[in-house]
């Protein structure tokens, strides 16, 4: 099939970008989102233009480095990553506008890569255990509730991809921290800095400039891993509940 | 080991609540439900209309000696007013200054076009927030203070709001401005139950349910009153 890739192409931080279109004969319907770009980008080395370059690295739909808004929605029609689309959700003759992530503070790097690194600092905040828990307990003396499993790992498949950041009319990032949030806070291991955690992580959220959340679930719909719209208003219980409690006023 | 363990954020307390999204916008949460609250009450008590100017004016006198003999005349009225006046202006403020962030987070459009989930009173918040604000500040000059009504008689309810909304263009601000009400509170009630952490799976349906009867009796509570006095049955 034959497509038109409007793609944005911008050199460097500090200059101004814009649409570009390129044809693209040849592809073949099974090929990956991905593919295709590689094929382009082929086309453009040999006519001596500059690659479009693009985050990109499992190509199995896990590491969650891929990741640009295809016709409007972010990771494109299917609810997968960009890396796991395959071209025959596109028809012949179509074209196909491919925009990088959005938001205040994703700045773009070049063409469609985003500087991301505000989620590694907001994971740094409290993305994790730091007590110390000892050696291995014998198996069931604590005991985890099959429900609270399920949902902390269900939140836990976050890949940090960033689609619900790009997606959410506010630019925030409440459903990927919310994700870590309950994740932690529901297991034991988590509870010691059960308050300190979601204080810290919404702090660091906020000082990275990402909006707040309006309840538009644009999120959810979105997301390559299906993080439930409910994370976030847990963060809230979670972050409102530290609020008050003494724990998270020490210091 | 304890010296890796999470040191304590920055903020805490209050500060925390007010300086942070989450927080702050569970103040816009709480002061959107006192609100709801507050007209859930004033629409009922709009509907004594109908039941003609006598106990009209009888509540209208009573509103104004609710707490006698311990409050003086008045007094509960105006303390009322005045933590009315608090929520309103900490729900705008919390709200503005919210939407400006939110707006600076996201300062590019993309060219394709996002296919929207979100319903229609989820993407007029805004919108209708500023609307509901324009028209307080109308409502309040014009029945409390009588500006543009014809004929307006301080302690004479029943008649002032005849005279008021027999004039059709007053009808017309009024009724959309109730749309506009009904919109915040169809999206705002469900949303600041999120906001607050009580939705829950299993409450969903209740909380759903509870929003749109909300909104619908509320706007239509308010409305029925223009339209009675335009159709002649309160005159
Ligand atoms: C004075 C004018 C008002 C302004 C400027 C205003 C503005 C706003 C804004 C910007 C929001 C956040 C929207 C969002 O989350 O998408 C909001 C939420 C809300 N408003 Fe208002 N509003 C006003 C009046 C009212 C009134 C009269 C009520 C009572 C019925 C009300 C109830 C609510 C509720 C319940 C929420 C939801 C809070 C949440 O999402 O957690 N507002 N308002
Ligand atoms: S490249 Fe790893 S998720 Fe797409």
């Amino acid at each position: 099939m034959k497509i038109t890739v409007r793609v944005w192409r911008q050199p460097s931080p500090d200059e101004a970008g814009r649409m570009v279109d390129y044809p693209v004969d040849d592809v073949a319907e099974d090929m990956s989102f991905l593919e295709m770009l590689d094929v382009l980008n082929e086309q453009l080395i040999l006519d001596d233009e500059d690659p479009i370059s693009f985050d990109h690295d499992c190509r199995e739909g896990i590491c969650g480095s891929c990741g640009m808004v295809i016709n409007g929605q972010a990771h494109g029609p299917v609810k997968t990553t960009v890396c796991q689309l395959h071209m025959r959700e596109f028809r012949d003759g179509d074209t196909i506008e491919v925009e990088p992530w959005r938001a205040g503070p994703f700045k773009i790097l070049k063409d469609l890569v985003v500087d991301r690194s505000s989620f590694d600092r907001i994971i740094q905040a409290g993305g994790y255990v730091s007590v110390n828990t000892g050696a291995a307990p014998d198996a069931a003396s604590v005991s985890v509730p099959k429900a609270d499993a399920d949902l902390a790992f269900e939140n836990a498949t976050c890949i940090s991809c960033g689609a619900c950041v790009a997606a959410c009319p506010n630019g925030a990032a409440m459903l990927f921290t919310s994700a870590k949030v309950t994740h932690l806070n529901l297991l034991p291991q988590g509870q010691p800095e059960r308050e300190n955690r979601v204080l810290r992580m919404v702090q660091a959220m906020d000082d990275e400039g990402f909006g707040g959340c309006t309840n538009v679930g644009q999120c959810t719909q979105v997301c390559p891993k299906g993080i439930p719209f409910d994370s976030i208003m847990n963060m809230n219980r979670e972050y409102l509940r530290a609020v008050k409690s003494s724990r998270g006023n020490q210091g | 080991m304890a010296s890796i363990e999470l040191a304590p954020p920055r903020l805490t307390g209050m500060r925390a609540l007010w300086h942070s999204t989450i927080g702050k916008k569970a103040v816009v949460a709480a002061t959107g439900l006192v609100m709801v609250l507050w007209l859930l009450v004033h629409m009922l008590g709009n509907l004594k209309i109908f039941f003609g100017p006598t106990e009209f004016d009888a509540y209208a006198h009573f509103l104004r000696r609710i707490g006698e003999p311990v409050l003086k005349n008045s007094w509960f009225l105006w303390i009322q007013r005045a933590v009315l006046l608090v929520v309103l202006v900490a729900h705008i403020v919390a709200s503005a200054q919210l939407s400006i962030r939110d707006l600076r987070a996201r300062p590019t459009k993309y060219t394709g076009k996002q296919r929207f989930e979100a319903t229609v009173t989820t993407r007029y918040m805004r919108t209708g927030g500023i609307v509901l604000g324009l028209f307080i500040v109308w409502h309040l000059l014009n029945l409390s203070v009588g500006v543009a009504v014809p004929h307006y008689a301080q302690a004479r309810a029943y008649e002032n709001v005849a005279q008021d909304f027999s004039l059709w263009w007053m009808n017309v601000i009024y009724i959309a401005a109730m749309l506009f009400l009904g919109l915040h509170i169809h999206h705002g009630f469900e949303s600041a139950t999120r906001t607050l952490g009580y939705h829950r799976p299993t409450r969903a349906r209740a909380i759903k349910i509870t929003g749109d009867v909300l909104a619908v009796a509320i706007a239509a509570g308010f409305i029925v009153v223009p339209v009675a006095v335009m159709t002649g049955v309160v005159s």
